[in-house]
């Protein structure tokens, strides 16, 4: 990732390879729902890699199995080359819906990983997150509870919480869904300040194209059910991103090209919708 | 909970004050005294059916009377007593149960089917048993208020274990809680809500079940008050017990709710 302008390739951070997985439902009095199949992926030490792919493809399941709270029927999941199974501090993930605990205040959510883990004090962590909660402009609110907070802080708060882990790859399922337009905007800079300041390693999963698009090193689009990568997109645009990027030549032609693939996999849903006993098998999400 | 202080703010003798003085009081008292208007009115003659019912005049001069002796007191006494018994046993053995039941698959299995089998019987179908039962008719109310409270309090409980968003179980599990961290951590936590949801049910199941039981197998109490009262023929004296349970039954929720919203500061109980 020579493009956006990192120091040092720190051995902290971790690659992320899946290999041939494949997740199959069995739920008892209905057709097996194959949500994943032979779905190989990498996310590079370092990167910014955003998964795009239409909604109830398997990319909940896929972001599950990556963190360790679900298992696949087959295939492996390696962080720089070593097998992993459960979940683990060294995979955060960060929900749809917000996780904070809501009887923490926002600062004992953000210390509440490294109590556990235990790997650093208990002044260090409180230090970390606080400088965390200044970068997303949330320092003043660190004794609040979330329910007093917006939509978008609850958002800022949990990137905190994640990133005060230090994870090796942190997992973003579709962290900014239901969040109004202007916030999500902010949201998608805030993460990109953090994203340049840790250096992280992310997969970051969401189903519309312009959020990858903007946040995106690279782009991995995912067929419909059973879910695979399809397509690899480079996103060589230039860092840092603001919303000029949008009328450059070079993102309408990335655009186009992720949207290509992507169309011919909205196609397929709606061929297959139109055969009943296909409408049977296909499960959502 | 170390930000109850910072959440609570100004002093309680500040805060009785400004209540005193709110809307929310106003209206409440306003309320008050228009349904006692309205009674007095129709006593007096406004609305026939109510001929039999002595007038509020009336019942507040039979109050002085019973408050003058020591006998009302001790009735006080003796409700509150049992249905404190009652209610702080539900919640030991319930709270626990509840819990044991949300949090252990096997548990469950093992015993909330006869759970089901015991929760739809009315405590005072419990009356003659507990009367076999237990050595002293104290301890047979005792139970049969145990018995209103406890059903309550262990659906509330298994009801908010269930009811945990799994997110916030995994998120502590990847972060790195142990088992035990998580129960105590997490699982405790997200379920205080629900306890106190039963628990604001339960306290008034418990003064219901007391009064009963109180007025079937009791010697003393406000249900046996009242009751005794009505075996004398003496109305205003029925009306100064069912007052009495009333205010006893709303000064015992209010002590809920504080005891609620100190332990969530969090959130309010409503």
């Amino acid at each position: 990732m020579a493009n956006n302008g990192k120091k040092q390739i720190d051995n902290t951070k971790g690659e992320l390879v899946m290999e041939n997985v494949t997740r199959v439902f069995r739920i008892p009095g209905a057709p097996a729902c194959t949500a994943l199949r032979e779905c190989s992926l990498t996310v590079p030490r370092g990167s910014l890699t955003v998964l795009v792919g239409p909604s109830g493809c398997g990319k909940s399941t896929l972001a599950n199995i990556a963190a360790g709270y679900d298992h696949p029927d087959s295939g492996k999941v390696l962080i720089n080359g070593r097998p992993v199974t459960g979940s683990g501090r060294d995979r955060i993930m960060v929900f749809q819906e917000t996780a904070l605990w809501p009887w923490m205040t926002v600062m004992k959510n953000a210390v509440f990983g490294p109590a556990m883990a235990g790997h650093i004090s208990k002044a260090e962590a409180e230090k970390k997150a606080m400088a965390l909660l200044k970068k997303v402009g949330l320092e003043e609110f660190k004794d609040k509870y979330p329910a007093q907070l917006s939509g978008g802080m609850q958002r800022r708060a949990e990137l905190c919480r994640a990133l005060v882990m230090d994870p090796k790859v942190m997992i973003l399922d579709e962290p900014f869904r239901g969040l109004d337009v202007m916030t999500r905007e902010l949201m998608q800079e805030y993460l990109l300040t953090l994203y340049r300041d840790t250096g992280l390693t992310m997969l970051f999963i969401t189903s519309e194209i312009e959020e990858a698009l903007f946040l995106a090193d690279r782009i991995l689009v995912m067929t419909n059910l059973p879910g695979t990568v399809k397509t690899e997109v480079d996103v060589d645009l230039p860092r840092p991103r603001d919303f000029h990027v949008l009328s450059t030549e070079r993102y309408r032609q990335i655009k186009a090209q992720v949207m290509d693939s992507l169309y011919e996999e909205g196609a397929k849903i709606f061929a297959k919708l139109d055969r009943a006993e296909d409408l049977l098998g296909t499960c959502a999400n | 909970m170390a930000n109850a202080a910072a959440i609570s703010g100004p002093t309680f003798g500040v805060r009785v004050r400004k209540f005193v003085v709110s809307k929310q009081f106003t209206r409440g008292a306003l309320a008050v005294l228009g349904f006692f208007v309205l009674w007095q009115a129709g006593s007096m003659g406004l609305f026939p059916f109510m001929h039999a019912i002595p007038t509020p005049v009336t019942v507040a001069g039979s109050f002085w009377e019973f408050m003058s002796t020591g006998k009302y007191w001790q009735s006080w006494m003796d409700s509150t007593l049992r249905v404190m018994y009652g209610f702080v046993a539900a919640q030991i053995l319930g709270i626990p149960l509840g819990l044991g039941m949300g949090w252990n698959r096997n548990f469950k299995d093992f015993s909330y089917p006869l759970f089901e089998l015991m929760r739809p019987i009315p405590p005072l179908a419990w009356v003659p048993v507990s009367i076999l039962f237990w050595p002293t008719n104290e301890s047979s109310i005792a139970f049969i208020t145990f018995i209103g409270a406890f059903f309550t309090i262990v659906v509330n409980v298994l009801g908010g274990v269930s009811a945990i968003p799994r997110q916030l179980v995994d998120a502590a599990v990847s972060f790195g809680a142990s088992p035990r961290q998580v129960f105590w951590r997490i699982v405790l936590p997200a379920t205080i809500p629900s306890i106190v949801t039963g628990m604001m049910v339960g306290i008034g199941i418990t003064w219901n079940v007391v009064i009963a039981a109180e007025m079937i197998a009791g010697n003393t109490g406000l249900g046996r008050l009242t009751w005794e009262a009505y075996l004398a023929g003496h109305t205003p004296g029925i009306i100064v017990g069912m007052i009495s349970i009333g205010v006893a039954g709303y000064v015992s929720s209010m002590a809920v709710k504080m005891i609620g919203d100190w332990l969530m500061p969090w959130k309010k109980v409503f």
